[in-house]
């Protein structure tokens, strides 16, 4: 029963961090700050995913933990562009 | 079996609440330090360690008491340990070029000199290929 309480508190501390992070994408001043910390949310989410499979004791989600590090890394480096340049997807001259 | 399932447990336990409390760290860092840089140093390094032990303590976990071993979770480290260093550094050039300000306090900005020197440089190098580009037409 010991280890359900320790992912549980973990979980928690996830949810925190996460809270954290919300409260940096309201008041950010510039939207890079936001986008950090859209990342960051995206990288603590990896981080639950995982606590919960332990928690359930299934393999079923390991495929998910792949899928959300991919689409925050494609949707950040998006985002970058476009703070970065104004397009996403440039067209060739 | 018993005791395997207990070496597993805490193993997990301790790896996972030890990812947990880097990332908490990392969220305070964000929400105390005081520009986008200190921030994104922050969000960046302490929260990749963080969820890299919670991963590993999950793989550990499940390899220690059931015996099975998932390659897709160590493609899953793999991956964030390679792409959130990538994704902060791209974030933090698009705010610089965006001249997002750095902290009061901070006393030395080396880039400023010569990204300065590279814009004249680019915007001429743009024009060129545009003016070469309108010939042809």
């Amino acid at each position: 029963m010991i280890f359900k309480t320790v992912l549980v508190i973990a979980l928690c501390i996830l949810a925190l961090a996460i809270l954290a992070n919300l409260y940096r994408i309201i008041k950010g001043p510039s939207s890079a700050d936001r986008v950090q910390a859209l990342d960051s949310i995206g990288i603590n989410l990896i981080a639950s995913t995982a606590v919960f499979s332990v928690l359930l004791h299934t393999h079923a989600f390991f495929d998910l933990i792949l899928l959300i590090g991919i689409l925050s890394f494609i949707g950040t480096v998006a985002f970058a562009r476009f703070i970065e340049r104004g397009v996403v997807i440039e067209r060739k001259r | 079996m018993n005791a395997s399932d207990e070496i597993g447990e805490v193993v997990g336990a301790v790896l996972i609440l030890i990812g947990a409390i880097f990332s908490l760290i990392s969220a305070i860092g964000i929400v105390r330090l005081p520009d986008v840089y200190t921030r994104s140093h922050a969000a960046s390094k302490s929260s990749t360690l963080g969820v890299l032990c919670a991963l590993l303590g999950t793989l550990l976990y499940f390899i220690i008491s059931d015996g099975f071993f998932s390659i897709r979770l160590i493609l899953g480290i793999f991956f964030v340990f390679l792409t959130a260093p990538v994704a902060a550094h791209v974030i933090t050039r698009a705010a610089y070029r965006d001249k997002v300000p750095l902290a009061e306090q901070s006393v030395q900005d080396e880039l400023k000199d010569y990204y300065r020197e590279n814009e004249i440089v680019e915007v001429e190098v743009e024009d060129k290929a545009e003016a070469v580009n309108y010939q042809t037409k």
